[in-house]
């Protein structure tokens, strides 16, 4: 995808100068902004206690912003999320199709009627023959997978993912951030990329928030003007060095903020 | 055979086990092996080995058989007396039965209740620990004043008894479903009523059968405790009551044989209700997984 076709793309979610404060003192979100638009893969970078995860939670409805507001173009978009905590977060009791099948019977979809479409999502997952399983049965890296595959399943508008590799192995995660990209590529999905992982970042999103905690805010906004479909060849290119690079002078501000990153 | 792997490898290669199969291994599936038989053939022989020195501590002690029976007269007194035995074990199974469905019924409904609204838990909770504590000998004399028909009386008291634990398991099961998971359901729009049946009684389940293998064995209680409250009288009339009979009678047998049901139906009740917990489990639960 080029610079240009970025421009072109529709805004679906718009969060304007939001505020999160917990007990009514501790300031766990200042000011932030961010215009989430189709097709986006933006990651929000930044050292535990930043307000990443608590800015994923505000945009999935989870709780109200004290602040500003978070605005859906369409007025209706939160109905439509899927989300991947870090955890796989299954019910262990059901099998991996019935897990998968979840989302629709929330919305009082029978299993009969989107049963093709959870075996297609857990083909595209790659664990189509492992519908009858029950999750602990499968490995770490199977679980995430099957995670994944639910909060795609209903094709919602935005995916949010609280750093949802940190648990895994390197070898597993970047098989599995390879295969993300794959699955965004072939759904056009949007997703919300919670990290502490510059190389993550750097690898998967085309938009980098690095954030600064104590109070969590974005400090800089990166973006990652390489095309997709990236594999290899991106991880291995000076320019993917380069821009690592940027990003982690970026998160060094905001750990050290005597370097004068920060205002 | 040698259990020399050098020499025995070729031989002991066999393609169901791998190449990895070894003499040590061999050692340890054979331990296994023994254990598994053990686990078996130990309980069972120390308990024959236990039921015979009885038997010789009354025989070399003389000692009489309304003191201390030797185990072949309680068992001839059993089959003996077999018709009026097995009618009240009939009545006091009833009894439990029937108390540990109600127990079961609302305990959970309670439970449910519970984590619906919490006005209902503070108002109610209180209730159901003073119940609990309270020694079920010292209410059932009031209870058996109250209530006219015996049986309910009996069915009460050891409803009372039984229903705490799975009232208590299943309410702390009904508030134990994983936060994320919490969370996502909430992501997904679900309502109260999908939220209790597809993530709230699903973790709870591990905790109420938990709790029902405790209310099974304190349901038999409560019935036995509960008829040497209501005492000698009437039709109808448990274990307890034969106990109760044959002590003034001073039939010692006649005792052990009563005790000794009432004993069985104690371990039936707990085998059955953890042969339930283990097969509604075994597919999914950490407690009823084997690991290799």
């Amino acid at each position: 995808m080029t610079v240009a076709a970025l421009k072109d793309r529709e805004p679906i979610l718009r969060m304007q100068e939001v505020d999160k404060t917990f007990s009514g003192q501790v300031v766990a979100l200042r000011r932030m902004s961010l215009q989430v638009n189709e097709g986006d893969f933006i990651s929000l970078l930044g050292p535990s206690g930043c307000g990443k995860s608590t800015a994923l939670r505000l945009i999935a409805g989870l709780m109200p912003p004290t602040l500003g507001r978070i605005m859906w173009e369409d007025g209706e978009g939160k109905d439509d999320i899927g989300v991947v905590f870090q955890e796989p977060t299954l019910m262990p009791w059901a099998t991996v199709e019935k897990n998968v099948y979840l989302p629709f019977r929330l919305r009082g979809q029978s299993l009969r009627s989107v049963r093709d479409r959870i075996h297609e999502v857990l083909a595209l997952v790659g664990l189509e023959k492992f519908g009858e399983r029950y999750p602990r049965e499968l490995s770490g890296g199977m679980k995430m997978r099957v995670s994944i595959a639910r909060a795609i399943a209903t094709n919602p508008r935005l995916i949010l993912m609280d750093e949802p590799f940190a648990a895994l192995d390197e070898i597993t995660r970047q098989k599995l951030n390879d295969d993300l990209l794959a699955l965004k590529a072939s759904t056009g999905a949007t997703v919300i990329f919670v990290t502490h992982s510059v190389f993550e970042s750097v690898f998967l999103s085309d938009r980098i928030l690095v954030m600064a905690a104590r109070p969590g805010r974005v400090i800089e906004e990166i973006d990652v003007t390489a095309p997709y479909p990236r594999g290899l060849e991106w991880r291995t290119s000076p320019r993917y060095g380069e821009i690592a690079r940027q990003t982690s002078d970026a998160l060094n501000g905001a750990l050290h903020p005597a370097g004068g990153l920060v205002a | 055979m040698t259990l020399n792997p050098e020499v025995d490898t070729a031989k002991d290669i066999r393609p169901d086990r791998g190449p990895m199969f070894d003499a040590d291994e061999e050692r340890r599936a054979r331990r296994k092996r023994t254990e598994e038989i053990a686990k078996y053939v130990i309980p069972v022989t120390v308990m024959a080995l236990a039921i015979f020195f009885w038997d010789r501590l009354v025989v070399w002690n003389e000692i009489e058989p309304y003191v201390l029976p030797r185990p072949g007269l309680v068992l001839s007194t059993l089959i003996e007396d077999w018709e009026t035995l097995s009618a009240s074990l009939l009545v006091t199974l009833q009894i439990t039965g029937l108390a540990l469905l109600v127990a079961v019924v609302g305990g959970v409904g309670l439970a449910v209740l519970f984590s619906l609204s919490r006005f209902a838990e503070m108002s109610f909770s209180p209730f159901a620990v003073i119940l609990q504590v309270t020694p079920i000998v010292s209410i059932a004399p009031l209870i058996f004043i109250y209530v006219e028909s015996r049986l309910i009386g009996l069915l009460l008291c050891a409803w009372i008894v039984a229903f705490f634990p799975i009232l208590a398991n299943t309410t702390l099961g009904l508030k134990s479903a994983d936060h994320n998971l919490r969370d996502l359901f909430t992501i997904y729009r679900a309502n109260r009523w999908q939220r209790l049946i597809h993530l709230q009684l699903p973790s709870a389940l591990p905790y109420f059968l938990g709790g029902l293998k405790i209310a099974g064995g304190l349901a038999l209680i409560g019935a036995v405790v509960a008829e040497y409250v209501a005492g000698t009288g009437g039709i109808g009339s448990g274990l307890a009551f034969r106990i109760l009979e044959a002590g003034y009678r001073l039939q010692i047998p006649r005792m052990f044989a009563a005790l000794i049901l009432i004993a069985i139906t104690g371990v039936i009740i707990y085998a059955t209700t953890s042969l339930i917990a283990h097969f509604a489990l075994r597919k999914w639960h950490e407690s009823a997984l084997k690991r290799e």
